[in-house]
């Protein structure tokens, strides 16, 4: 079989075309890196995804901190993240790196804060 | 008061500009930033991928901006934020105001215009139809949703594939909204490539190219557009009008160089960027103002932006410390199928980085360039997008001092 993958890896976003048999790729073409194929691969057998939002603040100089996976995750558990991510809600001051859930869905992941919130009122 | 040198803007380009400025020995630098914090765009970005070049890995927007907010605060850089700047002489007196400054006025040796860019808006297209409630830039529908924890619809059309508008399709779909399409009315997508695969393709979003709005319906809050068919000449084909029921109109319909405070300085801009013509220093045409970023040419990632407004803060402190730079007095012309270049002069005698950008998608073909009718540099591509910024470093040794440059892609 043939396709054309647009690889997500980086902001060259490469056209891949790749030739595979099931999962197995058997030829690569137009990646302008090894991460091309490695990405064909994967989208092949287990396609996975980061996502970013954001979570509720109490007494935070802003009402939201932004937060986002350290790791992908299977594509189809997307909206389940989503909806472990709209339960928590903060206690301001929080600082970039804080895990806000450790182990996501079970997966090796965690979701962490990626906006400093200090608290209201403080300079 | 006096400063050796201002920037006005505390986005992506004003810090890393002010950082670098530093590093080359400026002491008196003082930043003045219109919102309450810097970072400036970013702040509301908070998806990933940004990075990749400048760090190696892949950040938020607000955590890229933090890496270089940190490093300004601890240099001791003056910032000055809630601080809106009002005018810039081209004498370089920069009178801004501010909840806390008051009235400011600077005399600046040098002046750093890292301004940025806005949104087009409904009323640069001339949508016809009523005027409800519900329609937005993606860039406010962003802030009200990534700032102001503001939801702002459920069901949605995008007009415009710009990158926000593609990163505001997917956040939408993520927070319960359903967008029901995107409308572009030229015949290719202006976002980048992997934004239409990881933010359209993987929510079963649909592009439409050749495609537009061509009416707003709704009293108080939207309740329908219509779209039609465009032909390659942009206009609706009559016949091909649907109603699509929303109360959401997103518009991603391009970003426009904000750059009324460098038309006051005196600036010329010019009509391809819409920023300023500058030299391979990121010189105006005023001596001592520069620019970069986004105020100079829309990027498409800010890891560019950054080292753009790097090699500004270069040239600038050599201006700083020499008092001048050398003479620009050679052109560079786009040539085929070359949208607009960055910078417009060169001096011959320098290294630079050449921007552009091409005018429609090609496959296979090279960027070619040649001075005084010799080809001096050839850069093949398997494809040349509008919707990327093509850059390309210039060695000295292969420029001579006379005999404009041109630049084509072929």
């Amino acid at each position: 079989m043939k396709r054309t993958f647009t690889c997500i890896i980086c902001p060259n976003g490469c056209e891949v075309e790749a030739e595979y048999e099931g999962t197995t790729v058997l030829s690569v073409s137009g990646n302008l890196c090894p991460k091309g194929k490695a990405y064909v691969t994967q989208e092949l057998t287990d396609p996975r995804r980061t996502i970013a939002s954001s979570v509720r603040i109490k007494g935070g100089e802003l009402p939201l901190t932004s937060v986002r996976l350290t790791k992908a995750i299977p594509k189809a558990r997307i909206f389940d993240a989503m909806e472990e991510i709209r339960k928590v809600t903060l206690q301001a001051p929080v600082q970039i790196g804080d895990v806000v859930i450790s182990g996501l869905l079970g997966q090796d992941c965690d979701v962490i804060v990626t906006k400093n919130v200090g608290r209201k009122g403080d300079q | 008061m006096k400063r050796q040198a201002v920037i006005i803007g505390g986005g992506p380009a004003g810090l890393a500009a002010a950082l670098r400025l530093r590093e080359k020995g400026i002491r008196d630098i003082l930043i003045l930033e219109r919102e309450h914090f810097p970072g400036g765009i970013l702040r509301q970005c908070i998806h990933d991928g940004f990075g990749l070049t400048r760090f190696g890995e892949s950040l938020s927007g607000p955590e890229y901006a933090q890496r270089f907010i940190d490093r300004v605060r601890a240099e001791n850089i003056e910032i000055i934020t809630d601080c809106t700047v009002l005018d810039v002489s081209p004498e370089k007196v920069v009178t801004a105001v501010g909840k806390a400054c008051g009235l400011l006025r600077v005399e600046a040796q040098a002046v750093l215009l890292t301004m940025g860019c806005r949104e087009r808006t409904r009323g640069a297209l001339a949508t016809p139809g009523t005027r409800p409630a519900g329609v937005y830039t993606a860039g406010v529908a962003q802030a009200y949703m990534n700032l102001q924890n503001i939801m702002v619809g459920k069901e949605v059309v995008i007009l415009g594939s710009g990158d926000i508008g593609l990163i505001m399709a997917r956040r939408l779909t993520l927070e319960g909204a359903h967008v029901k399409g995107v409308f572009e009315v030229q015949p290719y997508p202006s976002g980048l490539p992997r934004n239409i695969e990881q933010c359209l393709n993987d929510y079963g979003i649909p592009l439409h190219l050749s495609h537009t709005v061509v009416e707003i319906r709704g009293r108080d809050r939207l309740s329908s557009v219509v779209v039609a068919a465009c032909d390659e000449r942009f206009r609706p084909i009559p016949g091909t009008e649907e109603e699509i029921l929303c109360d959401t109109l997103i518009l991603s319909v391009g970003l426009i160089p904000e750059n009324e405070l460098s038309l006051a300085a005196g600036v010329r801009l010019d009509p391809r960027t819409r920023g300023a013509f500058v030299d391979e220093f990121c010189q105006t045409e005023v001596p001592g103002v520069f620019a970069a970023g986004n105020v100079l040419h829309v990027h498409d990632l800010v890891d560019f932006v950054s080292l753009e407004a790097e090699s500004l803060a270069d040239s600038a402190a050599e201006y700083l410390l020499e008092g001048s730079l050398p003479l620009c007095g050679l052109e560079v012309v786009a040539g085929a199928n070359v949208g607009h270049v960055i910078p417009q002069r060169f001096s011959g005698a320098r290294s630079f980085t050449l921007s552009l950008r091409v005018r429609t998608p090609l496959r296979n073909v090279s960027v070619v360039l040649r001075q005084n009718g010799q080809e001096i540099l050839r850069k093949k591509m398997r494809k040349a997008l509008p919707a990327e910024m093509i850059q390309l470093p210039v060695k000295a040794e292969k420029l001579s001092a006379e005999g404009n440059l041109e630049v084509s892609v072929e």
